[in-house]
């Protein structure tokens, strides 16, 4: 019985920790006053505020397109990449995962600096397209790695059945292999989508004045002081991801799927 | 199957996004001049010795030190969350998993900033102490701020790989194990601990990466009065404009995290493809 | 499955459509602004972008040389900025600027001759003078009840943990060298290793080290003492009472803050408009107004309100001002300084 309540308590402590900040910002994005340690009335003004705000608006837009574009840009040559991957003979399959993993294993930073450098070299004007073209560099090895396990749960005679019957090798791979390994193809662009939207490093490193993303901005924005209207941003954001987190998760319950997928 | 070819555009864009990037920040290490004048370069090893100066060293050091520390508090206050959430039935299990990673999904600079409003010398928390009638305590602006926010960011990132190899465990190993006449604290150290191993050297990793190589935290909860080693990257790259000291620095941590990960992995034994994720 | 290919489709579609959206959008000229923060009247912009017809694309930095080091790596395409004396030195001799027309410039006989002819720009070839300020030391009265004349209160370990630092390798180095007695320009390798050295004799005492956030801190009362710049005090003075500016005994720096066309720009014209229209009396009030520091434009001073005109933080006497020194450019000492300062930071 001790056990079980001590369990409970540190459960609870655990978990205070991990909102406690949250719920704090939260309520705070509706105190009337910039202070943050009294609570001075009920107001909205910061939500106002905030949609009034075009930097933060600007910084929104640019954030949601990079995160599409850069998904959807890293699924396509990631499936097939990951397809192309695995029929390749074991020498060449071993240097490719490997050198796959270096945006993985490297600190972001070191990424991020190696880019700037190159976008530097290359006289590439920052802004958008760096900032685009350094999104999909990081976001296509993780696509790769969920699409590997699916091909390899794929079965090898397969495709060749088909193509034995007259498929062209375009078609079986239209036809069979795409639909076989579409769970692991939706892991990887969901898994792209939300390393885009959260990145900072990389995209704080190559990008120009035009273009920030709302990582920048959050992060100019607290470096120059409290500001209530990233509390108001924060509280959207989290209703937002608790929206996103809960639909998902009803989809995937549906099927009983395992639960590291969701991560 | 002949289908080789369609890996070959990602092979391309590998050599221009990740193997030329990276040659080039090898070959920036090795020289000195100018970097934006092509052509007026020499091979030097200026850039390391450079780094070797104590001062340098001593940024080193900080960031392992407190890299290591975060890592071992996640560790401490995760395994106990994840054996506890392992061990709940499977529907309460799934939503407190869920509710583990629902801070993760926010923004991690949103999450910083939170506790930016909590240890402020007004913030929330001394109000509370000056309220109770104690002096305000300095609590931002200090190391231990910095480890607050690595532990409170990454705590997570220790917690699910643990967890997912608990859950894998076999149920009939421990009830075997018991049957034997083993105890609870035999069963732990003899079966359970022993198995999640590969759980938490990927737990390790996963915490101690992010936090070695971390700016933010520093930058945002140091008051610019502590320099890690990825703040000192930062700062070359993009206040000092020495590419060269900085892309030395840059490879020195790449070298260091690359070992520490090989290292790590001999621990795992045979080791699961994405492990990360 | 099948839902799920439609909202990729959907996205995708969304996404084509407002990237087509973003092309037709930027059909105006794009002026990139490069400014200090918190350094304009935002109303002024709005303005300006409405007058003229021109998008105004507004960033900021925090030191000279975070904004040498931007416009020299070619990372943007600023097309205006505004650094220090010192900088302008710097970046005229690496031949980083335009030469100004100052007939599209006729606002410029606004200026007062005081801040013309400078020695870092003869002529005003380069650079049209905008604000100019001191550096000193703002404090709280109700809790520093002593004297405060001297950059030595800065190392007084009552104070520990309520000292802010400027996070800047200029004003910090140059802090410490005049509580040396040296010059701020010191070209004296022993003499910056001193001051290295009593710089990181003090960073235990100091609660942070920022820029524009000094402002907010100092009001909200977080810290006592800060090296601040005199605007920056004016402003935090209008919200705070308590606090007072003093520019120390020992001298100080007075430093002039110059527009520029960097060679990155390329829309040279509407830069130049800009220019002028920053230099227009009722803008120049506005701007000084809202900033806090002092202006370089004497059509503007006659109209500012008679609180600022007469203030003793914007516009020190004179006697004060032959105390303070202006930066000259290290040129090839400039690594010195960087040194020195990432290895203060890195100490602790």
């Amino acid at each position: 019985m001790v056990n079980k309540s001590l369990k409970k308590i540190y459960t609870t402590l655990i978990f205070l920790f991990l909102y406690a900040p949250i719920i704090i910002l939260i309520i705070f994005s509706f105190n009337s006053s910039k202070s943050r340690g009294v609570w001075t009335g009920f107001t909205f003004k910061w939500y106002v505020e905030l949609f009034k705000n075009e930097e933060v608006l600007t910084a929104l837009y640019y954030t949601v397109l990079i995160a599409i574009l850069s998904s959807l840009i890293s699924t396509i040559i990631g499936t097939f990449a990951a397809i192309g991957i695995y029929n390749m003979n074991y020498l060449g399959k071993k240097i490719v995962l490997n050198l796959n993993y270096l945006p993985i294993l490297n600190p972001d930073i070191v990424t991020a600096v190696s880019l700037m450098t190159l976008f530097r070299f290359a006289n590439i004007e920052f802004g958008f397209l760096t900032m685009l073209l350094a999104h999909i560099t990081f976001n296509i090895p993780y696509v790769i790695l969920s699409i590997l396990p699916k091909l390899k749960q794929l079965n090898r005679h397969l495709a060749e059945a088909a193509m034995d019957l007259g498929a062209t090798p375009f078609y079986a791979l239209r036809k069979v292999i795409i639909p076989e390994i579409m769970p692991g193809i939706v892991t990887g662009a969901l898994i792209a989508f939300t390393l885009s939207i959260d990145d900072f490093v990389i995209s704080f490193f190559t990008t120009g004045p035009q273009v920030t993303n709302l990582s920048i901005t959050v992060y100019s924005m607290a470096r120059r002081g409290i500001n209530p209207v990233i509390n108001a941003l924060s509280t959207l954001m989290f209703l937002s991801v608790l929206g996103l987190l809960i639909i998902i998760n009803k989809r995937t319950s549906k099927d009983m799927k395992s639960r590291g997928d969701l991560i | 199957m002949k289908l080789k070819w369609t890996s070959y555009p990602y092979i391309v864009w590998m050599i221009i996004f990740i193997v030329i990037p990276l040659v080039l920040i090898l070959f920036f290490s090795i020289t000195s001049g100018d970097v934006f004048k092509i052509g007026e370069f020499q091979f030097t090893l200026d850039n390391f010795k450079r780094f070797m100066n104590p001062t340098y060293l001593k940024v080193l050091g900080r960031s392992i030190n407190l890299a290591l520390k975060s890592t071992l508090i996640c560790f401490l206050l995760g395994y106990p969350m994840a054996m506890i959430i392992s061990r709940e039935k499977i529907k309460k299990r799934n939503a407190m998993i869920l509710l583990f990673i629902l801070p993760m999904w926010m923004n991690f600079l949103l999450r910083t900033y939170a506790w930016l409003t909590l240890l402020g010398r007004n913030g929330l928390i001394n109000y509370i102490i000056k309220k109770l009638g104690f002096a305000p305590l300095s609590l931002i602006y200090n190391d231990k701020a910095i480890l607050l926010g690595m532990i409170y960011n990454f705590l997570p990132f220790m917690v699910l790989p643990i967890y997912s190899i608990l859950i894998k465990i076999d149920k009939s190993l421990i009830e075997a194990a018991e049957d034997l006449g083993a105890s609870k604290l035999e069963v732990f150290t003899k079966i359970i601990f022993p198995l999640s191993i590969p759980g938490i050297v990927s737990g390790f990793t996963m915490v101690f990466m992010p936090a070695v190589s971390t700016f933010v935290i520093t930058s945002l909860l140091g008051g610019g009065k502590y320099m890690l080693i990825g703040n000192l990257v930062e700062q070359q790259f993009l206040w000092s404009g020495d590419w060269n000291f900085g892309s030395a620095i840059s490879i020195v941590m790449m070298i260091f995290i690359l070992i520490s990960m090989g290292i790590m992995t001999k621990f795992d034994g045979d080791r699961k493809g994405g492990g990360l994720w | 499955m099948m839902k799920l290919k439609k909202i990729i489709l959907i996205l995708f579609t969304i996404s084509i459509i407002s990237l087509v959206f973003t092309g037709c959008k930027e059909n105006r000229t794009v002026l990139n602004i490069y400014n200090w923060g918190d350094y304009i009247d935002p109303t002024v912009i709005e303005d300006f972008e409405n007058e003229y017809g021109i998008k105004v694309n507004y960033s900021t930095f925090a030191t000279n040389e975070d904004m040498y080091v931007k416009l020299k790596s070619g990372a943007g395409n600023y097309d205006i900025a505004f650094p220090s004396d010192y900088m302008i030195e710097r970046m005229i001799n690496e031949d980083m600027l335009y030469e100004l027309d100052k007939n599209n410039i006729p606002n410029f006989k606004n200026i007062d001759e005081r801040f013309t002819d400078l020695s870092f720009d003869p002529g005003n070839k380069y650079s049209v003078p905008y604000l100019w300020g001191t550096v000193g030391i703002l404090y709280n009265k109700n809790v520093v009840k002593e004297k405060v004349n001297s950059w030595r209160i800065l190392w007084d370990k009552k104070y520990k943990d309520e000292i802010i630092m400027l996070d800047s390798q200029r004003d910090s180095i140059g802090v410490a060298l005049k509580k040396l007695g040296y010059s701020m320009n010191s070209r004296n390798i022993g003499e910056l290793e001193k001051a290295k050295k009593e710089l990181i004799r003090q960073k235990p005492l100091v609660y942070t080290y920022v820029i524009d956030e000094v402002k907010d801190l100092m009001v909200a009362e977080e810290a006592d003492l800060a090296v601040v710049w005199s605007g920056d005090a004016t402003a935090a003075i209008r919200d705070n009472k308590d606090l007072e500016y003093i520019i120390p005994k020992e001298g100080s720096n007075i430093w002039f803050d110059n527009i520029v066309i960097p060679k990155t720009s390329r829309n040279k014209k509407e830069a130049e408009l800009f220019i002028d229209f920053m230099c227009r009396p009722d803008i120049a009030v506005r701007n000084t107004d809202y900033i806090g520091y002092s202006t370089a434009n004497k059509e503007a001073i006659k109209k500012l309100p008679e609180d600022i005109k007469n203030s003793k933080v914007a516009y020190p006497s004179n006697e004060e001002l032959d105390r303070c020194e202006i930066f000259k450019d290290p040129s090839d000492f400039i690594t010195q300084y960087d040194i020195i300062w990432t290895e203060i930071k890195a100490e602790y």
